[in-house]
Formats: structure tokens, sequence, C-alpha cells
């Protein structure tokens, strides 16, 4: 008796199973209102924040205080911290744990950073700097060794945000004022927080692009590094929302492990697969010249792309007239930390969080950021040309 | 298999013994049936989901991106057919790929000078794993797995962590580019060109008697000793084949994508999937170049089909690790 009842009710499950498949009234979804239920952009990612993704759309069109030909030291949405009690004489010395120098980005950021302090040399005696190259363990021990060093400051990168949270509160816990820049903390106790506005103002930049020049019902295709890291996961978590509103096309979105050769061989599947590919959004720059390349060497019409500040992309843009655009995260952040960690001595106030502003490179301001003389893996965005050793401390 | 299944002395995959050639040496272990048999496979799944792969173009441009990893496989299948493992090819690839791109530095004039240079280094490579696992008698495992750290320290520290200067286009093109407008077969691959140098050469090699011994030493190293051979030189012989074949591959693969940090990565892995894939047994004295070859061919038809399926390139060292598993344990159980 039993058997026959699980396999009708089976039976029964399937058929409405089947029959919901077959039917094809919209559901209403009030979280993705004026959206289709599947773009291709998959479900929203989990570290998706609507009032985090908000705050930063609106800094995008926000005006900066500060010199405009100086944006690394522009602030926008200023909240001025009191810093009178971090007060004394200089020179100082200043310490930088630093979580890794593994990339170009990081490379061109550092030494943008070392030309500051070169810059400042009058207020610092003494520049410490240990990489923790990438590895957290060695970023707790960086941060407890340099505290028995007598810092006036200490500047931390972190590594990962949990995991150098508790290090950084026991380094204000000793009383001496922190400057976290990049990648955040879980803590309010450093004097500042520095970083240009983030990962959706990224994302929906390159999205935002491509939704105006790729033709109706066009062909998007998606590149991401890797999945579940937060500074990523935001930026094409706001790709996804514009890609949805606009309607757009999105044929694939793919992990590249930012492996140049991975990226071409991906796009040149989707080339073979799809036969044309109208959009290339990327999260990250670093691969951009090759999904390029995977175009060119298959012979196929070059696609509307966002990369990023990198040289060779940006040259590659001008020589063959890309229908492109570049968001930044822009390297000149290096310098703001050393700017911040002099104020708060000297005990002028300053802002906190100092969200920088986090300028676009597009075709009408392209010419001035092309630079044949500088390395393929350099950063135009450094804002370092006024810098001690430029251009060849960057070569 | 088959009853006639018999271990040679000399286990020479390719040897000609009259009678029954073709069918022995075809279902033996260690024979290119099977291999050929599963990418026939793969290759009528890719002709249903995507019947333009067969495009001239297309499959000579994807035999020319497969290029560097078949060579790879080659060099790989001496160094395990003579009984022992190279690790160290990835990280290799990688340090050729960033050596090259600092020191070309985007100037044309540099480039053959540099290639020149990649293959002094990857001989001197070959000479030193090779040297450390037959004169001091370290598995060759540990041996490779410690030029595998050696190399990727080195490049970290050399570089600074991220790679700098870029490759010329000279030095690009033989990875890139290919002959133009060639009748019949539309654009063929430098790639696919090299390839084919490489692979005649290297089974020139195999079917001499410097070839065979390899086979022999591989099969068992105690009995070419007393025949004569002189098994030290033999396996590194056999690991600088390797490296050598670790530069063609990183001047195709630099010449692909450009400089990169991960030009190399776990292509260690890949290339010894491909060669037991092909039939060879781990542990050596079986196996022909052929079926390596076409074990990297088999693998890389099978990415390419997982891609046309749509399935998550996540998974492709987990399709890496079954494929090692399920074919070592073949090998095993037909050996009994």
């Amino acid at each position: 008796m039993r058997r026959p009842g699980i396999a009708v009710a089976l039976a029964s499950v399937a058929t409405l199973v089947l029959a919901g498949c077959a039917t094809d009234t919209p559901t209403p979804n009030p979280s993705q209102s004026g959206a289709t239920a599947d773009a291709g952009t998959g479900v929203q990612s989990k570290f998706f924040v609507q009032a985090d993704y908000d705050r930063e759309i609106a800094l995008l069109g926000a005006t900066a205080t500060g010199p405009a030909d100086r944006p690394w030291e522009q602030v926008l949405d200023p909240r001025p911290v009191d810093t009178a009690k971090y007060k004394k004489p200089g020179p100082y010395k200043v310490c930088f744990s630093n979580a890794a120098l593994n990339n170009p980005w990081r490379q061109v950021g550092f030494k943008t950073m070392q030309a500051e302090v070169e810059a400042q040399r009058a207020l610092i005696k003494e520049f410490v700097h240990v990489d923790a190259e990438g590895k957290d363990p060695k970023q707790i021990t960086d941060i407890n060794d340099l505290l028995g060093k007598g810092c006036d400051a200490l500047i931390v990168s972190p590594n990962t945000t949990a995991t150098l949270t508790p290090a950084v509160e026991t380094a204000c816990a000793k009383g001496i004022p922190v400057v976290v820049f990049d990648r955040g903390v879980d803590t309010d106790c450093p004097v500042t927080f520095i970083n240009p506005i983030g990962g959706y103002g990224f994302g929906h930049v390159g999205a935002e692009f491509l939704s105006q020049k790729v033709p109706s019902g066009g062909k998007v295709l998606a590149l991401r590094i890797l999945p579940g890291v937060d500074v990523l996961e935001t930026r094409w978590s706001a790709a996804k929302v514009q890609f949805d509103k606009a309607n757009v096309n999105v044929v694939g979105v793919e992990f590249t492990d930012g492996d140049p050769a991975k990226t071409k061989t991906i796009v040149t599947n989707y080339l073979q697969r799809h036969g044309t590919i109208d959009g290339i959004w990327m999260d990250a720059g670093a691969t951009a010249v090759a999904a390029v390349e995977a175009f060119q060497d298959a012979g196929k019409p070059l696609p509307a792309i966002n990369g990023e500040d990198q040289l060779d992309f940006l040259k590659l843009w001008k020589d063959k007239q890309l229908t492109a655009i570049a968001p930044t995260y822009p390297t000149y952040q290096w310098r703001t930390p050393v700017l911040a960690a002099l104020k708060i001595l000297r005990g002028e106030p300053v802002s906190s969080p100092w969200k920088l502003p986090q300028p676009t490179i597009t075709q009408d301001n392209l010419d001035r950021y092309v630079d044949e003389a500088m390395p393929p893996l350099h950063y135009a965005m450094c804002g370092c040309t006024d810098l001690p050793g430029y251009p060849q401390r960057w070569k | 298999m088959t009853a006639e299944v018999t271990r040679e002395p000399e286990g020479a995959a390719a040897r000609p013994v009259a009678g029954g050639v073709v069918r022995g040496r075809l279902v033996r272990p260690g024979g290119v049936l099977p291999i050929v048999v599963i990418l026939a496979l793969l290759l009528v799944l890719i002709a249903i989901q995507q019947p333009d792969f067969f495009q001239p173009a297309s499959l000579l441009s994807f035999l020319g991106r497969s290029a560097p990893i078949i060579i790879l496989a080659a060099g790989q299948y001496f160094v395990i057919v003579s009984g022992e493992f190279d690790l160290s090819v990835g990280s290799l690839v990688t340090a050729q790929v960033v050596v090259a791109a600092r020191l070309i530095d985007s100037d044309p004039g540099r480039t053959w000078p540099v290639v020149l240079l990649l293959f002094g280094f990857g001989l001197l490579v070959g000479v030193a794993n090779g040297l450390v696992t037959t004169t001091l008698r370290v598995p060759s495992f540990i041996t490779t797995l410690g030029m595998y750290l050696i190399l990727v320290g080195a490049v970290y520290l050399w570089s600074d962590g991220a790679p700098r200067g870029g490759l010329s286009d000279e030095f690009r093109r033989f990875g890139r580019l290919a002959f133009e407008d060639v009748p019949l077969l539309g654009r063929l691959p430098y790639a696919l060109l090299v390839l084919l140098a490489v692979a005649v050469l290297l089974l020139l090699f195999s079917r001499s008697d410097a070839g065979r011994t390899l086979v022999a030493v591989g099969d068992n190293p105690r009995t070419a000793e007393l025949t004569g051979v002189r098994v030290g030189r033999t396996k590194t012989v056999a690991f600088v084949i390797s490296g050598l074949a670790a530069t063609v591959a990183a001047i195709l693969l630099g010449g692909y994508s450009g400089v990169s940090f991960q030009a190399g990565l776990g292509l260690e892995f890949t290339a010894i999937t491909a060669v037991v894939l092909g039939g060879v047994a781990l542990g050596g004295g079986r196996g022909a170049l052929l079926g390596a070859m076409l074990g990297a061919l088999t693998l890389e038809t099978l990415f390419t089909l997982m891609n046309f399926y749509g399935v998550s390139g996540a998974l492709k060292s987990t399709v890496q690790g079954l494929i090692i598993l399920a074919a070592v344990s073949v090998g095993a159980l037909r050996r009994r």
C-alpha cells in the first residue's frame, strides 16, 4: 500500500514541477523591481549591501574638497576629527605594515609612497616598511614587532579585514595614531581609514558604459578574477545591478584567476561559441589586454570594454581606437596615508573616513594619461609625476 | 586485456617486432589505442555541440593553443618513462617568461640573445635536476619539488613579486601569430609548426637507441646497468629534454598571453595528467611518446568540451585529479 502511495505522490509532484516549468507567468519579485528574472547575471552576491551601494553611487557624482590637481589630498564628504591629542614635535618616525607587494598595483603604489616619504624628508626622520608577503600571520607579527620600535605613527594596509582587526586594535590601544588604507578593518579605533570610493563605484562605471555602448541585444561577457573577495564582489554586484536594470544580455560570467592566458582562452572560447561578443566587462584591468588580443587573434571586431589605468591597456586603447573606459582604483591613494600621518602628528584635523575621489579615464582625457615612456604595467593614476625620482623610480 | 600482453625486457613501446606489430603496439599497456578512442569520443561530443569547431581555422588555432602543453607532456614523458618525475616544469615556465620579459624589456633587438639564454637556463635546470637525482640519489619527486620551490622563490625575489618589463612582438609572434591565408587551411599558427618540429625531433629521438635505453632504464634500472647502460647519465638526459621542452613551452605561452606570474601555474600537473592519460606507466618502463602527446591533446579537448557544455572551469583540477587516479588504477589492475 505504501509504495504506490509514494509513487503517486512523486508523480503528482513531478507534474506540478513540470507544470511550473512550462508556464511563463512572471512571478512578482519586489526586491528586483524593474529587472528581468534572469539576465544571465545570476543571483546577487551575498556581499552586496544596498546602503553601501547607494552611498558609493552617490559619491561618484559628488564634488571633492581640496586642490583639484592633487586628488590624493582631496576628500569626498569630509568628516573632520580632532587629532590634537597626537600632536608632538617632529621629525617623526613613521612605520608601515604592508599586506604585500605581490602585484603591479601594489608595486607602483609602494614606490609612490616611498617617493612621498622622500618628499617629506624634513618631517620624517625614519620610515620603516615591513612586507607581510600576503600572509595574515606574518602581518600580525609585523604589527606587534613595530609596536616595540618607537614608531610615532603606524600606517597599515591590511591583508584581510577580519583577521587583522585584533592586531590593529592592539596597536590603537598602545596610544599611537594608526592610519589604515586600501582594505579596511572592522574597528573604528584607527584615527582614519583612507580609500577611494570603492568597488561598487568601480563596477558601476564599467557596466554603465557598456549598457550605453553595446547595441540592444548585444552580447556581453563579464570576466572576474575570483569569487569570494569582498573588494571584487562589490565590483561585480554593482555591475550586475546595472546590467539587470539596463536589460543587457550577459552571455557569461567567468573567472580568470587574473591569468592572461586563461583570460585569452576563455574569450576565444566564447567567440567560438557565440560568433561575436559586443562587450567585455572586467572587475580588474590587468588582463584587459589579453581579452582584446583574443579578438584580434580571432580576427573579430573589437568589443566595447572596460579596463583599468594600466598603461598597456591605455596604449592599446589609443593605438587601436577601442571603445573603452577605465574606471580606476587609483594608486595615488598610497600618498595619502603619509600625508594623513603627518597631519595627525602635527595635531591638524583629518577626515575620518577619508574618501578619495576615484577618477575615470575616458576617451576625452585618455591622452593625458598615455605615456609611451613608462613601462606597460605602470598605473597611470599614480599621481606621482611631481614626486622625487619620477620617472626613473617607476621604471 | 588480451593474453599476448607481455613485459618485454626492453619494454620498448616502439620496438619493431615481426608479426602482430600493430595489434601488440596498440593494445598492450602503454599502447596508444585507448587514448585514440577517448580522443575520438570527445571529438564526436564536440561535433554534436559545436560543429564549427572543425572548421580548419578554428581547429588549427585550437591545436596551436594546445601546443605548449603537448610539448610539456612530451618532455615529461621522457622523465616519467625513465622512472622519474619532473615537478619543476610549471615554475620553470613561469621563471622563463618573467625572466624573458625583464631582460627583453620590450626591445626587439634583445629577442634572440634572450631566447638563447632561456634555452641555456632550461638546460641548466634539467642538468641540475638530473644530477641531484642520480648522483645524490634524492628521489626525483623531492629534487624537482625543491627545484620548483627554488624557482618560485628566486623569481619572486628577483622581480619583487610582480613582473616587470615586457616581451617584444618579435618574441611573442611564435605563440601568437600565424601564417595567414594559407590555401585550404586558412590560418596556420606558428605554434603548430613549432609543435610539429618538436614532435618529429622527439619521436626520432625516442626511436633511436638512446630513446630505447631510456625506456629500458625506467623498466628495470638494475638490468639496464648490468647490460652496461649508464643509468645516471640516461636519466639526466631525460631531465634535460624536459627542461628544454619547458623552455619551448614558455616561449609559446609567453607569446600567447604576454608576461604573467601565472604563466606556468599548475602546468606540471597538467603535463603529468596528460602523460598518464596517454597510457604511460608511472614508475617508468612503459608507454609511447605519441600516447603522451595525444594524452595532452585529449586533455585540452576535454577542457574545451567542458567549456562548450558550460561546465565551470573550476572543475578543471578536479577532473585532472580524477584522471590521474583512474589512469593509474587501471594501469595497476592491468599489470596484475
